[in-house]
């Protein structure tokens, strides 16, 4: 893949170099794409979807070139820009590893003239971006909270929490907001890191401690799944339902299904990289303001929605 | 118990030998003491039996790396080799797909077969190579890794047939006589683990080869092959942990078994492994991953600990549990 990536900025290069001397006949645009590499199931996603996308661009305007490129963490990152950078590109697209390294890279790409398109995780100089596509955390929380307030009205909730970060910290604390004043308490919290096997553990304790759970607030699909098997394995018939987060396509499908025990879902789309790339190629392709900020809603999936949110192709 | 070919333990030495042996088992005891006075959940059979399986991958693991760990060489691989033999072997059984006694067979024949193989490069790029076993197994840790996230392209490998799947399933869930089939197949391990350590000529050469190599050499003792030996035994333990772990969730992603070295690093040294080679305790082993597995249990079961601070007070606990041991032998 990466060879590929390579061969396609090769390719790319190659192109913009001719243009210049050609008559451009239609518009020639470069778009590079920096994300990081799929080291986990929702970055799996956002490179499928980013690749998906960039595909389809591509068909729908002939003359436009989308490079994607992953990196596996920070530091190659500020590299892979650096690379894309040199390669003449009229944008940017790029979902940062994390805000404090990236921000200076991307300023430097900035400076060059280059339109800059920032996804998910923001920059700490929100004036270098000309476009912002974000996911809504404390939403996210919100509609998980709302959801185990209404269907549940009374009881007792367990939660998992993922990786001390600030997004698991903007999720956890809408999700309590949401709670207060309704009849649902919650019981518990511990961090289960957003992985299966740590979920599992975490929930046959959590099924030691406390005698009787009504929902569990898994906030991410891996660790939903993880849940799910400990549950099962005790036998435990007083817990209702489980609800996760993020929108893999195997919880979407139980959801599509009925399963009792999955009744809904709350989506954080990695599609969201797809939502960027269409809006970066509408500032050179159509006539109407694109500056601005995207805020994705996070959606409450249910057996009714669940088909606009299922990718059965995608690894996510 | 731990008598190696080199060495004869004088009479006045026993005791702190002894002593010393016994000083993972007694921080158990304290543990578990400690867990049943915060919350009295902790002692119901339930809970202990849970806790004793889940560190089963750990302590088949963990039982592979005291060979490595006492022979003078580290792993720092097992984390990412279970996790692409894991993805590897759910392929093997999607690709066959009946839900047959056979194909399960077939496919945990592939997942020993390929981390046999796993062991043996780290063990003969180390020899042969010569270069420092940290230094290779870092290497292979992210050659693994990097299969595993390549093969499931970033997502999940998840056991596709259904009825295959509960065909299987009982090796992580079902129990013979009460005892669940993953403490058994622990058991079992280390055993025969026990058994190569302490009663064959082999098990002596990997104590003197850790001990001291030139020695050793010197000695007659066939250092190449002991030493990649170890790094094989190693594999097959991660492949045996492998089997009990895929029924579990029947899944693998490239998060699986991450930092699982380090636990198994530190479930040896607990047991009372030395981490520079030499002395091998197998029992101890087993019992160093029952305490990590206690200490993360004790930590959620409690209520008065926050959760950001859960690590600080198991690292804690750790940390009070061999100064304690330390103090145990010392007199």
């Amino acid at each position: 893949m990466k060879m590929t990536a390579i061969k396609l900025a090769a390719t790319a290069g190659l192109l913009a170099g001719l243009s210049t001397a050609a008559i451009a006949q239609q518009k020639n645009v470069t778009i590079g794409v920096s994300i990081p590499a799929a080291t986990h199931g929702w970055t799996g996603g956002v490179v499928y979807h980013a690749q998906e996308a960039a595909k389809a661009l591509e068909k729908t305007y002939p003359g436009l070139k989308v490079v994607v490129k992953t990196s596996p963490d920070g530091a190659s990152q500020a590299n892979a820009l650096d690379d894309l950078s040199a390669q003449k590109m009229d944008a940017l697209v790029v979902l940062p590893f994390n805000s404090d390294e990236l921000t200076d890279p991307v300023r430097a790409v900035k400076k060059r003239g280059t339109f800059v398109t920032v996804v998910d995780r923001g920059l700490k100089d929100p004036s270098i971006q000309d476009i912002y596509v974000a996911g809504n955390n404390p939403e996210f929380g919100r509609v998980a909270g709302k959801y185990m307030a209404d269907t549940l009205k009374q009881g007792n909730v367990v939660v998992f929490r993922g990786i001390p970060t600030v997004i698991d910290e903007e999720r956890v604390t809408n999700f309590e907001k949401a709670l207060a004043g309704s009849g649902v308490k919650v019981l518990d919290k511990q961090y289960a890191n957003w992985n299966r096997d740590d979920a599992f553990r975490v929930m046959q304790d959590y099924l030691a401690k406390h005698p009787k759970i009504d929902a569990v607030w898994a906030s991410d699909d891996d660790m939903a799944l993880g849940a799910m098997e400990a549950i099962r394995q005790a036998k435990r018939e007083d817990i209702k339902f489980i609800l996760g987060g993020a929108g893999m396509k195997d919880m979407v499908k139980k959801v599509m299904d009925g399963d009792k025990m999955i009744p809904a879902d709350v989506s954080y789309p990695p599609a969201m990289i797809a939502t960027a790339l269409f809006v970066t190629a509408g500032q050179f392709y159509a006539n109407a303001p694109m500056r601005g900020t995207y805020v994705i809603n996070a959606e409450l999936i249910t057996k009714d929605n669940a088909k606009n949110h299922y990718y059965p192709d995608s690894p996510f | 118990m731990t008598e190696t070919a080199l060495r004869t333990p004088a009479p006045s030495r026993r005791f702190k030998i002894d002593m010393r042996a016994l000083s993972p088992f007694l921080a158990l005891v304290v543990l578990v003491i400690a867990g049943a006075l915060i919350n009295p959940d902790f002692l119901t059979a339930s809970n202990l039996t849970n806790v004793v399986t889940r560190c089963a991958f750990i302590a088949i693991i963990a039982v592979g790396a005291t060979f490595v760990i006492s022979g003078g060489g580290l792993d720092l691989s097992v984390g990412s080799m279970a996790a692409l033999v894991a993805g590897v072997m759910i392929l093997t059984l999607n690709r066959i797909g009946t839900p047959e006694v056979s194909t399960l067979a077939l496919g945990m024949l592939a997942a020993i077969a390929l981390s046999v193989a796993c062991g043996m490069a780290n063990g003969l790029i180390v020899t042969f190579g010569r270069i420092e076993p940290f230094i290779v197994t870092l290497g292979t840790m992210g050659i693994f890794r990097a299969l595993i996230i390549w093969l499931a392209a970033g997502g999940t490998i998840t056991m596709r047939n259904l009825d295959l799947r509960e065909l299987y399933r009982p090796v992580y869930f079902g129990d013979v006589f009460g005892i669940p089939i993953p403490v058994i197949v622990f058991l079992a391990v280390a055993a025969i683990g026990a058994l190569i350590l302490y009663r064959t000529s082999f098990g002596r050469h990997v104590i003197a080869l850790g001990s001291n190599e030139d020695v050793a050499r010197y000695s007659g003792v066939p250092i190449w092959r002991v030493r990649t030996l170890t790094y094989v035994i190693q594999g097959i333990c991660v492949g045996i942990a492998v089997l009990v772990y895929v029924p579990r969730l029947g899944s693998a992603t490239p998060t699986t078994g991450l930092l699982w070295e380090l636990q198994a690093i530190t479930a040896v040294v607990i047991g009372g492994t030395a981490l520079k080679g030499g002395i091998g305790r197998i029992w101890g082993t087993v019992v160093g991953a029952i305490i990590l597995e206690l200490v993360a249990n004790i930590m959620v079961l409690s209520n008065f600990v926050s959760e950001f601070l859960v690590g600080a007070v198991q690292g804690a606990i750790i940390i009070i549990a061999m100064l304690v041991q330390r103090s145990l032998y010392r007199r």
